[in-house]
């Protein structure tokens, strides 16, 4: 067994034992990283040097017995969170040379806990797309099978993680993008409640959908992650002054007296591939075995999710993105011309065409005289969708639904048609129009050897429940030791 | 649009766009057969009421930080095209 194999629960026992140090883990990973990613592409950047400086000051706080949760743990982080001096490049042309001279707050709480970052992983554009494709910057091929994608948009934290690149990533997810790639490549990960984790370092994209959340090899991983980027943060406004509990602790708890529900509306979707669809069955006799009662709910308006989120999300981005200006930092075009002239074309030739596809439908929806039709509209059908969970969870603690409709499509084989790329979201949008927690548990195989994914969501600051579900249902799975097929 | 989304789109770009979004916007307006009436719209996922803190200067990046990414920039500004006359 090599040491980046291990789960970070697993090297953080042996590192307190002084069995192995953290430049030794550090080491094996960034070993792992140059034999595999020339052929993955997870990673846009790889910090070796600071990554191995944060390790030796990893060894020497287990020398002074000063050890946090994650200390001397290698980090992948998605592109698109703030990491100072190294660059943060949203996987565009736009930003390709941004270094940020700050850290968002979540990379302050990895480091304040001891964590190694090793490197940036590769993701659509601006987190917008679902398979990876839409990277300005390079492709990410799934480690499971090279001519399949990782699923998106936190493609690069999904495979790094499935290829033992890291022991645990940070992603994002606003309509599916932690959930659907930790699908896709069999890892867990979790997209915690609106507010639970602070924003302030992210880029935004949609910013009353986005979040950040933990990808790990198992439940008890990104219960660890979770419980240390967690918490209210006097810069994002949206996060939310509740309580941090040790959602790893929480895990081990009785179960006590748990109802999943399962939408019949998921079990009837049009367009679910057989093997995802015979795979959340075997899950759901799984779940059975453990006591746990499964009935029946209804979320009526979880049809319209798709609609409803392709007018917020791109109507949210049109607003954010128009700080890409060429003139405070990324990429300008210096064509000559007056000052507009230079906005045209810095944005047309920066952003790519998924991002520009996007302002243009956000800068239509939110225009004079359509604003009511389609902004206010999707606003109110997103109020009932929430309305429906809320009513939902009052018989259920959990809700149980594939994540993706169908195992990770190979190269080219939805991203061409934007529209069939966005109806692969429809199982995992809603979570984020209901600001719910959610995560994706590795759950079985496709008949070509593809990982599928199970979505359990449960209500506002439902964490802990979830984590524990996910938690017996894993051990109970037991699908942990299955690995890709990588020589490296 | 394009011109309000400061996004500079050659012919063919536009092709692909208008057929795009023309189908994505065709899908969009399902959203038309969902009784709304008296439904409040939902901008955000928790309900949180303004959140204040006190004025107080604090620690901001200096001078030199905040150039540093810029694509132009002299000793102490961000320089951009002509703008006026």
């Amino acid at each position: 067994m090599q040491p980046y194999q291990l789960t970070i629960a697993e090297a953080s026992d042996l590192l307190q034992a002084r069995e192995l140090s953290a430049e030794e883990l550090t080491r094996s990973v960034l070993g792992r990283i140059e034999a595999l990613d020339g052929e993955i592409g997870a990673y846009i950047s790889v910090a070796a040097d600071q990554a191995l400086a944060a390790a030796r000051r990893a060894d020497e706080a287990f020398s002074r017995g000063e050890a946090g949760p994650l200390t001397g743990i290698p980090l992948a982080v998605k592109d698109l969170i703030c990491t100072r001096g190294v660059a943060t490049t949203c996987a565009s042309r736009i930003l390709e040379n941004f270094v940020p001279p700050y850290d968002a707050t979540v990379i302050e709480k990895l480091r304040q806990a001891g964590a190694v970052v090793v490197g940036k992983a590769n993701m659509d554009e601006f987190a917008m797309g679902s398979t990876t494709e839409n990277s300005g910057l390079q492709p990410t091929r799934n480690p499971w099978n090279g001519g399949h994608v990782p699923g998106g948009s936190s493609g690069g934290s999904a495979a790094a993680v499935a290829a033992d690149m890291c022991l645990g990533a940070l992603g994002s997810d606003t309509g599916g993008s932690i959930r659907q790639p930790a699908s896709h490549c069999g890892v867990v990960g979790l997209k915690p409640t609106y507010g639970r984790v602070s924003r302030f370092g992210l880029v935004a994209f949609a910013s009353s959908l986005d979040q950040i959340g933990p990808l790990g090899k198992s439940t008890r991983d990104c219960a660890r992650l979770l419980s240390v980027i967690s918490g209210h943060d006097r810069r994002d406004s949206t996060s939310v002054p509740e309580p941090v509990p040790d959602y790893e602790v929480a895990l081990d708890r009785e179960l006590g007296d748990v109802t999943v529900g399962i939408p019949v509306e998921f079990s009837v979707s049009e367009g679910l591939d057989p093997d995802v669809s015979a795979a959340v069955q075997r899950a759901v006799a799984t779940i059975e075995s453990l006591g746990v009662r499964c009935r029946e709910v209804r979320l009526p308006h979880a049809q319209y999710a798709v609609a409803a989120y392709y007018v917020i999300a791109p109507s949210e981005a049109s607003s954010n993105l128009a700080r890409y200006d060429g003139v405070k930092y990324g990429f300008r075009d210096a064509g000559g011309g007056d000052l507009m002239e230079m906005y045209r074309r810095t944005r047309s030739r920066g952003f790519g065409a998924e991002v520009q596809r996007r302002i243009l439908i956000g800068t239509y929806c939110l225009s004079s005289g359509y604003y009511d039709a389609y902004y206010r509209k999707a606003s109110q059908v997103r109020a009932l969708i929430r309305e429906d969970y809320a009513r939902a969870f009052e018989s259920c603690d959990v809700i149980l639904s594939p994540v993706a409709p169908t195992p990770a499509p190979a190269f080219g084989e939805i991203a061409d048609d934007p529209l069939t790329m966005y109806l692969s979201d429809i199982f995992t949008l809603s979570a984020n129009l209901a600001g719910i927690p959610a995560l994706s548990v590795p759950c079985g195989f496709s008949s070509a050897g593809l990982p599928i994914g199970l979505q359990l969501s449960a209500p506002h600051f439902g964490e802990q429940v979830l984590l524990q579900v996910a938690h017996r249902y894993e051990q109970a799975a037991d699908l942990q030791g299955k690995k890709p097929p990588l020589d490296g | 649009m394009a011109d309000l989304a400061r996004l500079e789109l050659d012919d063919e770009a536009v092709e692909t766009f208008v057929g795009q979004i023309g189908r994505i916007l065709e899908y969009v307006a399902t959203l038309e057969s969902v009784d709304t009436d008296g439904v409040e719209p939902m901008s955000h996922a928790i309900s949180l009421k303004n959140a204040f803190r006190p004025d107080e200067p604090g620690e901001h990046l200096d001078n030199a930080e905040a150039l540093a990414n810029a694509p132009e920039k002299d000793d102490r500004s961000f320089l951009v095209p002509r703008v006026v006359g």
